[in-house]
């Protein structure tokens, strides 16, 4: 016991400090242990880059994970990548380059919004919050590609489930309730995730679009064509300006869809796309790799809002109803995109009352949908419900959280009140 | 194992059999009830067939509020519960007790919609994994995730035990291809997660659930989704000279950038074994034989096909044959897809194990299980789902014979135990449930089992919905794991497995 208290000692940071930037799981875990004794909350955050999405909150003392970095086991034969939670996409990135892999499920840049240039963050921040950008329909979100984690609940045990290896079944999958759960149940420490090899090329077929019925009719097509698409989106005509490629000469309204792959076969299945959505010569041009990659960049970077001052929000809907929740929204004066070929509408509010946000809320939920408040003006972030929760998971959502985090100091109230 | 401690049986309970048939036929009608000995014979076991027990009484509910008020009954009595689907696992998930309810979920049959516009298929739970095909492959569409036994196999059950199959590389788990589940609670609570859309909300519980093996929720509703059929699936058997060959054939494959839909690798003896059982054109002098396939357009599946034979010449490929039809392909399959059947003609019994090794372990591990089986002195054969490394040995053994099932036991732990030592998992695709539940300690250590029963403790703090799986009884680890076929007498002999 001595020992044990001796070596909490010495490996403890400043325990006055505010801010905590711990370099070793050990002292993650001594941390937490000191602040569920003390009863002190804590804020988990890293790069920031996704800090303003979700509830505000108070907490003393923030848990800073960017000094808990590396990479820990890159096996590119075993497509999997184990790395500390603090790791920033940037470094992962340039690693998994090296072999021509990535990560597939593309995870969306917030930088842009929020702070004006790029950052996507750290990778326990990618996985916590589970934005996953345009492949999504194709390759699932970052729930899909963890293989196995690390973490400190709020108790400050180390707990760990999954591994390095695909398929795995033994015990519960916490991976899954832990990605999406915004730091509020464990805070990750090491993750292995899934990394797949980068197609050689890709092409994108970008459709002149007048009408937004048949924007998402040529979307819901190339989902269900066996020309496996990659990518899906359909942009209004006031966002041309952001797209000023030498081969987009389309000027209006754009459907664009991604295909990728080995070269021949993404000349063969975007001439086959083309034809199955019988798009005439003149209403289509092909972006080719180079640009094709720079549009889905902005794409995954939201970069269209990228001057917003004020209110995002997004809206994800089976595809069925895209069309119907879009006509709803005209009346609020917005300005959107569709993203993942009609399953997700991102939504710039210029203007916002608490009653349009619950009335949009309203028809969303009806379509059987759910809407997350990105960004809101700070004078309302209070009064809003950032995410959508109804009774029954909220009550079984408490359970859970008291499960892992039993005195509610891991980001408490960031995504629910109480919770 | 044999002697695998179950949950104490409350006598109380058994004595008040007539008085809970008699309260339970206020939820249900009675003749959804089984209560005398002969009806409920054919649910004292599911396909782990070795572990028989019957239940108290079996209740058919045929709707969710039914399932409601039954386990809303059940938890306020502090009766246990079992949910049953198929019946077709492996691994003894639902095994009853001799003081449950048996909630079997057969009368919830039918496919619900067929959503083409959004791609997705709602069914209720006993439907079969390849009914959901059936249903929309006259449109073009399918539903990934194929274990073997999905001829009969309910959707239900693969969502609780988050079935694979050899497709699982490229397409993923049924983890990967469900986009909603209605469930009810212990408590009765019915909840639903998910729905239509990509990555509900809030907690992932439709995450959470899958996998969980019956012990968490019993699964009402299923909402998967469907992909359109690929233009073309090719498919090429390649034979090795060594089984290290084979493993480095299949890492430079991955290494060069081909996701194939699906790899299969078979040692000799199997090989041998499953091509005289189904004359599937095998080469059997190879020691190790790779089926590898893909899937996608013309132009795709030839340029796969052409790197993976260069690659296959360059790590000294001693045959290749590549399917010209879809017979052939069907063919090379039906090999493969019969390893349990051709293991019951060699020997009077066989275990099936089930670990997961990173594949680049493949050859490591398999000189380990030679090296084990020369030193138990039992015949091991292996099947390999390469792709995502799954691995299935064969040893074969006669059970009337005391020595020999001991040996096989203990052979069978230590390979498992191998597979954790490499950096694999205990169980890739057949579950836990009581076949492995002793080797749990092997994966994981007190304080992320605890966490795991926190769980479990939060959603049904009596622990009544199916106790007794998945984690040890007082955390004794045991030195046992695998699955039993006697004589080719298991549960649904003719399906083909793994």
């Amino acid at each position: 016991m001595f020992m044990e208290e001796k070596q909490n000692f010495q490996t403890f940071q400043d325990f006055n400090t505010t801010i905590f930037k711990p370099k070793s799981k050990e002292e993650i875990s001594q941390i937490i242990k000191e602040c569920y004794k003390k009863n002190i909350p804590l804020e988990i955050s890293c790069y920031k880059s996704k800090k303003n999405i979700g509830r505000n909150f108070q907490a003393e003392k923030t848990l800073n994970l960017s000094e808990y970095t590396g990479i820990i086991e890159y096996k590119p034969e075993e497509l999997y990548i184990k790395v500390k939670a603090g790791t920033s996409l940037k470094e992962i990135k340039s690693e998994l380059d090296k072999h021509n892999q990535q990560l597939a499920f593309e995870p969306v840049d917030f930088g842009l919004l929020f702070n004006g240039k790029n950052n996507e963050g750290s990778i326990g921040g990618v996985v916590a919050c589970n934005f996953a950008g345009p492949r999504r329909f194709k390759v699932g979100s970052a729930r899909d590609h963890v293989l196995g984690f690390q973490g400190v609940n709020g108790k400050g045990e180390v707990i760990k489930s999954g591994g390095t290896v695909v398929k795995n079944v033994t015990g519960y999958d916490l991976s899954k309730i832990l990605s999406g759960s915004f730091g509020t149940l464990t805070v990750l420490t090491e993750i292995s995730i899934k990394v797949l090899p980068k197609p050689p090329s890709n092409k994108t077929l970008i459709i002149n679009s007048p009408h937004l019925k048949k924007a998402l009719e040529f979307l819901r097509l190339a989902l269900s064509s066996s020309s496996d698409p990659s990518g899906g989106v359909f942009y209004p005509e006031y966002f041309k300006n952001h797209f000023t490629f030498n081969d987009l000469t389309i000027k209006g309204p754009i459907t664009a869809i991604r295909i990728e792959g080995l070269n021949q076969s993404v000349e063969y299945r975007i001439t086959k796309l083309r034809e199955e959505l019988k798009v005439d010569n003149n209403e289509h041009v092909i972006l080719e790799t180079e640009q094709s990659n720079i549009f889905w960049e902005k794409t995954k970077c939201l970069q269209v809002f990228s001057e917003l001052k004020n209110n995002l929000i997004r809206i994800v809907v089976p595809p069925s109803e895209s069309f119907d929740i879009i006509n709803k929204l005209k009346i609020y004066n917005v300005k959107y995109f569709i993203d993942w070929g009609g399953n997700l509408i991102w939504v710039q509010l210029d203007n916002i009352s608490l009653k349009t946000l619950r009335d949009i809320k309203e028809f969303v939920v009806k379509a059987s949908g759910y809407l997350t408040v990105i960004k809101i003006e700070e004078n309302l972030k209070a009064s809003v419900d950032i995410f959508t929760i109804d009774p029954i998971k909220y009550k079984i959502t408490e359970k859970i959280k008291k499960s892992f985090d039993p005195k509610r100091i891991l980001n408490p109230g960031k995504m629910y009140s109480g919770i | 194992m044999t002697n695998l401690q179950m949950p104490k049986v409350e006598k109380s309970i058994i004595s008040n059999k007539d008085k809970i048939v008699s309260d339970i036929s206020k939820i249900i009608k009675e003749d959804n009830i089984l209560s005398h000995v002969d009806e409920i014979k054919p649910y004292e076991t599911d396909a782990l067939a070795a572990y028989k027990q019957a239940p108290l009484i079996v209740v058919l509910p045929e709707t969710v509020e039914e399932v409601s008020a039954i386990l809303k009954y059940c938890n306020e009595n502090k009766i246990k519960v079992v949910p049953r689907g198929a019946g077709t696992g492996l691994s003894g998930g639902a095994l009853p007790l001799a003081d449950c309810v048996l909630l079997a979920m057969g009368k919830f049959n039918k496919i619900i919609e067929l959503d083409f516009n959004n791609k997705c298929v709602v069914a209720q739970p006993c439907v079969t994994n390849l009914a959901i095909t059936h249903a929309v492959q006259d449109k073009g569409f399918y539903y990934a995730p194929d274990p073997s036994s999905q001829i009969a196999c309910s959707i239900g059950g693969n969502v609780a035990e988050n079935s694979g199959g050899v497709h699982s590389l490229k397409y993923g788990a049924t983890t990967n291809n469900l986009l909603g589940i209605e469930v009810v609670l212990m408590d009765g609570t019915i909840a639903r997660f998910g729905g239509k859309t990509m990555d509900a909300e809030g907690y992932d519980f439709l995450g959470l659930m899958t996998g969980s093996e019956g012990l968490l929720a019993v699964i009402t509703e299923v909402t998967v989704k469907i992909l359109k059929s690929p233009e073309i699936v090719k498919t090429a058997l390649v034979g090795f000279s060594t089984i290290d060959d084979a493993g480095n054939c299949v890492a430079q494959i991955i290494a060069q950038g081909c996701i194939p839909a699906g790899m299969e690798i078979m040692d000799k003896a199997l090989t041998k074994a499953t091509n005289d059982y189904s004359k599937a054109g095998y080469p059997t002098d190879a020691e190790a034989m790779m089926i590898i396939e893909f899937d996608g357009t013309e132009h795709e599946v030839e340029e796969y096909i052409n790197k993976v034979k260069k690659i296959a010449e360059k790590n000294n490929s001693s045959s290749l044959k590549i399917s010209k039809s879809k017979e052939e392909r069907l063919k090379f399959w039906a090999g493969r897809k019969a390893a349990f059947p051709a293991c019951g003609v060699l020997a009077p019994d066989y275990m099936c194990m089930d670990g997961s090794i990173p594949r680049g372990k493949l050859a490591e591990v398999l000189k380990e299980i030679t090296r084990l089986s020369k030193k138990y002195d039992l015949p091991v054969a292996n099947a390999f789902h390469a792709g995502d490394g799954n691995l299935h040995p064969l040893i074969m053994f006669d059970a009337n014979d005391k020595e020999s099932l001991r040996k096989t036991e203990e052979l069978g732990a230590e390979i498992l135990k191998y597979c954790v030592k490499v950096g694999g998992a205990l169980t890739g695709e057949h579950g836990v449930g009581i076949e492995k539940r002793e080797l749990m300690c092997e994966a994981f250590n007190n304080t992320d089992i605890q966490q795991q029963l926190t769980i479990k403790a939060a959603l049904d703090p009596n622990s009544l919905l199916n106790p007794g799986k998945v984690y040890p009884i007082l955390r004794k680890c045991a030195e046992e794991g695998r699955v039993h076929v006697h004589g080719g007498k298991t549960k649904f002999p003719d399906i083909p497995r793994f």
